[in-house]
Formats: structure tokens, sequence, C-alpha cells
């Protein structure tokens, strides 16, 4: 074999081990609730990124490879969250994507932390983003940005001067229902009742009895699918005659199946909502997902998609696969429609991982959630 | 007054249902000398046996009921007792105590398996439009949940005292040895004990899982309860059972209310200590003499 032979095969072979290596998938964990009191969320939340994960791959994948997910099952418990995000990370993982609970979130993004992972949650609890953690990113605003868009519709729209809160005593519960009673304090009204709840509770008599008998005008509630279902229920069983206002999951499509007439007249402030077909992105997306799965997405899914999404237009700014070059990009990092069609919504993050965009007010009328205003970022 | 009256008849509907499943403990305990630690998971299945015949076999509802009570008699009663009980009751109580606690990880897993972790919605059998009853706003479901479990329970009563065949099993439940030197059919008469724990289940199944909702992990709260209505009240008493759970569902809701929500689920164990520690035969219970 001459020298230019050996040349030329040597240069074929590395090349053909760099097309193989460019064709490596990239792996990504979704690391969610798909069993216990977190399923109704955790499914949907993995849902969509299936199809984004689809949509994407579709597209060429990130940066040229094509995206392998892996599903984790936290079971809806903080510990073994944790333990499986360093699964996922052991066994190669870029990014993580989850989780929804708060209480897991807080737990498990530490390890994400630690080993420099990109990690994008459903979680809304405040804490999240106060921890300094600059590798966590949420899908959606957190309680304390959400919440506070309800002030106004409590004071101006409802007139209420006196407010009950139920609330479901968790992480994502507390966060929620301290912003809240910190709002109404803010604008003078006053709570007279403050009613909490255990995660997976079933018999909610003595919560709605409390809520009925306290002279509220209207009543925060604040609680996870199941547990927003039963209290419906227990409320329409009851004759709760006042307004009952959530943030986000009181009129999700899970929560209107399940409380099925009881949920009829629920409003919620809701950040994502497939109802919102004026948005095209949200329209398409909607369609895609009733057409794969046969159900109605909740926002978990679409916070689902817009996460991987999210991954794939970051990595792709970035240029290559870095945890710590993609977190730094994330700082202060908007991503507009025009641009970034898939974030269905202009969307921007600021230094901490906090998330804002526009939100809507949904109000459930003949068993659908019906947009009945939209609201600005805040 | 309202507010009192409603919760009340709220925690009475909801204790019935209690005692429904905690007079299935004193059943089993009577004909097997057992605790059956499924009988959480027997309260849930029946309510997935309904979704199965509504959602993939396409019946009425009333008809996917009436077939999930037999399912429910076949499944929970007559392969219980053929699969479970018999072959194992002679290896001893412990054993058979460990093997319905493996029974219900078995139907919770499958359930979950099967049907998915997400609740499920279900019908509800009896109107849920609320009634005004003396200031308070009562749900007919509620009211007709308490009407339903007293009416059986009382039909049960009279069932064992007055029948034949009930005092058979009861002479089946006192001396099984006895009974059967005196003719009785002992082998039959534990069947029925059981079949009636399986129709109790399933009517409880039918009754709590509207409000509640069809999920695999219902039977773990409920059969914990359940389970200390029935010592609260006396295992070896259906009275005792009935009155059990009764109590808690009143006195759970009552705490809830006036006293503390957070500790409400503390309430239950509360009340199982002063129990063993102050009379261990339970309220209504009556003291078994054991010797070794």
């Amino acid at each position: 074999m001459n020298r230019k032979t050996f040349l030329a095969m040597s240069t074929a072979i590395l090349l053909s081990m760099g097309v193989a290596q460019a064709q490596d998938p990239v792996k990504i964990g979704i690391v969610v609730e798909l069993s216990g009191a977190g399923a109704p969320a955790g499914t949907n939340w993995r849902d969509g990124i299936k199809i984004a994960v689809d949509e994407i791959n579709a597209d060429g994948g990130i940066l040229g490879r094509l995206v392998e997910t892996a599903e984790y099952d936290t079971q809806t418990d903080p510990q073994t969250s944790r333990a499986l995000v360093q699964k996922a990370i052991d066994e190669g993982a870029y990014a993580i994507w989850g989780t929804i609970y708060s209480g897991s979130t807080l737990v498990n993004m530490l390890v994400a932390q630690q080993n420099e992972i990109p990690q994008f949650v459903g979680s809304e609890s405040p804490a999240i983003v106060d921890k300094g953690n600059p590798f966590v990113f949420r899908t959606s605003s957190g309680a304390q940005k959400g919440v506070p868009a309800l002030t106004s519709y409590f004071k101006d729209t409802l007139g209420a001067r006196k407010v009950g809160i139920a609330w479901v005593n968790n992480e994502f519960g507390k966060g929620g229902h301290d912003v809240f009673a910190a709002e109404m304090a803010k604008v003078g009204i006053e709570v007279v009742a403050d009613v909490s709840s255990e995660q997976a509770q079933t018999d909610y008599a003595a919560d709605v009895a409390r809520l009925k008998d306290s002279g509220a005008d209207a009543v925060f509630v604040y609680m996870n699918q199941e547990e927003s279902a039963r209290f419906l229920i227990e409320a329409r069983k009851q004759g709760l005659a006042m307004p009952l206002v959530g943030e986000v999951t009181l009129t999700e499509a899970k929560v209107i199946e399940l409380a099925g007439g009881a949920a009829e007249g629920a409003i919620a402030h809701v950040g994502l909502t497939a109802t919102a077909t004026q948005v095209e992105g949200i329209a398409q997306f909607a369609a895609k997902f009733e057409q794969t799965f046969n159900r109605r997405p909740t926002h978990d899914a679409i916070k689902g998609y817009v996460g991987a999404w999210a991954t794939k237009y970051v990595t792709e700014m970035v240029g290559e696969f870095n945890g710590a070059a993609f977190a730094e990009k994330m700082k202060n990092l908007c991503l507009d429609v025009a641009e970034h069609p898939r974030m269905l919504l202009d969307t921007c993050w600021d230094d901490r991982g906090e998330m804002s965009r526009p939100s809507f007010m949904v109000q459930v009328k003949d068993g659908a959630p019906v947009v009945i205003g939209t609201l600005p970022a805040n | 007054m309202s507010q009192f009256l409603q919760v009340f008849l709220s925690g009475l509907a909801t204790g019935s249902i209690y005692a429904l499943v905690a007079i299935g403990f004193t059943l089993v305990w009577q004909a097997a000398q057992t605790v059956n630690f499924a009988q959480g998971e027997f309260v849930v299945l029946p309510a997935f046996f309904v979704l199965v015949g509504v959602h993939l076999l396409h019946l009425p509802l009333w008809m996917a009921v009436a077939l999930a009570l037999l399912l429910s008699l076949l499944v929970l009663g007559v392969l219980f007792k053929k699969l479970v009980v018999e072959p194992i009751l002679p290896s001893g109580g412990i054993s058979l105590i460990i093997a319905t606690m493996a029974l219900g990880i078995l139907l919770k897993e499958s359930i979950k398996e099967f049907y998915g972790a997400e609740a499920q919605p279900f019908p509800a059998l009896v109107p849920q439009d609320p009634i005004n009853l003396l200031g308070a706003t009562v749900s007919m479901q509620d009211i007709m949940n308490l009407v339903i479990s007293l009416g059986i329970v009382v039909l049960l009563t009279l069932f064992l005292n007055r029948t034949r065949t009930g005092r058979c099993m009861q002479a089946t439940a006192q001396n099984p040895a006895v009974a059967e030197i005196l003719g009785v059919d002992v082998k039959r008469m534990v069947l029925y004990t059981f079949l009636i724990n399986a129709a109790l289940a399933a009517l409880a199944s039918f009754l709590i899982t509207p409000v509640y909702l069809a999920k695999f992990s219902n039977g773990e709260t409920l059969g914990v309860i359940a389970f200390i209505a029935a010592i609260v009240g006396g295992f070896n008493q259906i009275r005792g059972a009935l009155a059990g759970g009764l109590l808690i569902g009143v006195l759970d809701n009552l705490t809830a209310t006036y006293v503390t929500a957070e500790y409400r689920a503390a309430l239950p164990l509360v009340l199982l200590i002063a129990i063993i520690l102050l009379r261990p035969q339970g309220l209504l219970g009556t003291s078994e003499g054991r010797t070794v």
C-alpha cells in the first residue's frame, strides 16, 4: 500500500466515523409522574413531549442528531424522582424534561445542577427559582407570577371583599396559597376561610361546608387535578353558590372529565390552554395531540411540548451540546413566535429560569373551557 | 346549626360506606378467623368492572352494574375462597393474612396495569342534585348512600338472625365442628359468607366511587379506615362494624370542620389507640377467650 492510498483510506475511515458519530442520537430523560397522584399531569407532559420529539426528529433533530427519549416514572415520590434524575444522567441524558410536582423538583433539581444538565420543569412553586439554580427552567409561570394576575379579577371583575382559599397542602399548594394571601392583603380583600386539604384527599365535605359558611364572596381553589375534581363534585353536592376561581388546574380537561357537570362555571387563569385556538400554533398542536391520543391536551401537555422545543432552539443557538453554555444562553432569553413558531407564544426567561408570556382567563361552559380574556405577560 | 347538620349528614353518608366495608372485615373474620387486608381493593375492583362494561362492552349503566355485581361475586367471593382462603387456611391465620396483603397488592397493580394510574370518572347511580333539609343543603346522593347502606345492614341483620340459613351461618362462625355435627353444611355457609362480603364490597364501590373517582389506589385509605372502624366498633359484631363506620365518618367531618383539618387523618388512629387501651373488644364487641 503506497502512502497516497494509505492517506486516502485513513481519511475515508475517519470521515465515516465522524458521520456515524454525528448520527448518534442525543438522549434526553423524561423524568415525570407517570403513576401516583401526579399521573394525570405527568402523562400529559410526556405525551406533549412525544409530539414535539416526532416533530423535532422530522425536522432533522437537534444539531443534526435525532432525539432519543427515555421515560422514568417518579411515582409522584420526591426521593424516587431524585434517584431517577441521577439514573437518567448516568445513562447519558443531555437534558432532563420534568418533573411537574414542585415537591419532587425541589429535591431532584440539585442532581441536575451538580451535573450541569439543563432541566425544563412543569413545576410552579415560587421556591424553585429562588434557589439560585442556573440549570432549571420553567415551562410556565411560577405561582408568584401567575397568581397575582388573578388579583384584579377578584377585586375588579368579581368585586369581592371577602374570599375563601381552598388549597392542597403540598409544595405546589403552599406556594400558590402564600402568594394569593399576600396579594389579597395588598388590595384589602379579607381572607375569611383558609381551608387546607391533603394530597390525594377523597372527602371534601367538611372543607366545602366551612367555605360555604364563611360568608366569602368567591373562593380561590388551588389544588392538583384529582383533588380539584373531587372538590368541585362536593361543591356541587352542597350547592356552593359563590364563584370558584383557580390558577391553571381548575379548568383543565382532566378536571372537567372527572368532575363532569360539577365543573360547570369554574374559572381559572391559565398560562396555556388548548382552547386558545385563536393562537395558530396552539390550535395546530391541540389538533395533532387529539388526533394522536384521542383526547384533548391539558396545559401540562403544552408545557412538555414547549420545553422540548425550547431545548432544540437554545441548543442550536449555542451550537453544541454543552449544559453550561446552554444555561448561560437561557439567561434573560426571549424566544419570539415569529422566529421560533413551536414556542406557540412569545416566551421569555429571566436570569433565574422564571418564565413569562401572555396568559388567559378561561371559564368552563357546556363542559369545555372557553377563553373569556387574555392577559399580557407580567 | 345548618353547617353542623350538613357536616353531620355528610359524615353519616360516608360513614355508612365505611360500615359496609367494615362489615366485610367482620364477616371474613367470623368465617375464616382471618383479617382480609385486601378488603380496600375489594371495594375498588367492582367500580372498574362497571367501567369495563360501560366503556369496553358498551353496555348501558344498569347492565354494567349488574355484570359487575356478578363478576364481584365470582372473583371476590367464590375465587377468593377457593384459590386463596381454602388452600392457605390450613397453614394458619398468619399465612392467610399475609396472602391477603399480597392479594391486595396484586389487585391494585393489576387495575393500574389494565386501566392506568389516572383517576377515572364514574357515573352516579343516584341523582346528585342538592336538596334543602332543615336549612342544610344535602345532596340526594348522600341521603341515598345512607339509606341504601343502612337498609342493607338491617336486611343483613334480619337475614342472619331470622332465617334458618342465617342462623346456620352464625353457628358455623361460632363453632364449625359442632355445627357440622348438627347437620349444617359448613362449606356452603362459609361460601355464603364470602359471597355476602363480595356483594357488600361491590355495593360500597358503586356508592362511593362517583365521589372518590375510580382510581387503583383508593383501596389503601378505604381499607385502613374500614379496618379501624371494625376494631373500634367490635371486630366480631356486625352492629359494631356499623357503629364504628358511622362514628369515624361523623367524627372525621366534625374534626375537620370544627377542630383541625390538618390532623384529620390522625383521628381514626387516635380512636384506635384509645379503644385498644380502654375497651379492646370494641364499643359493641364481645370478649373472646383464647387459650394456649
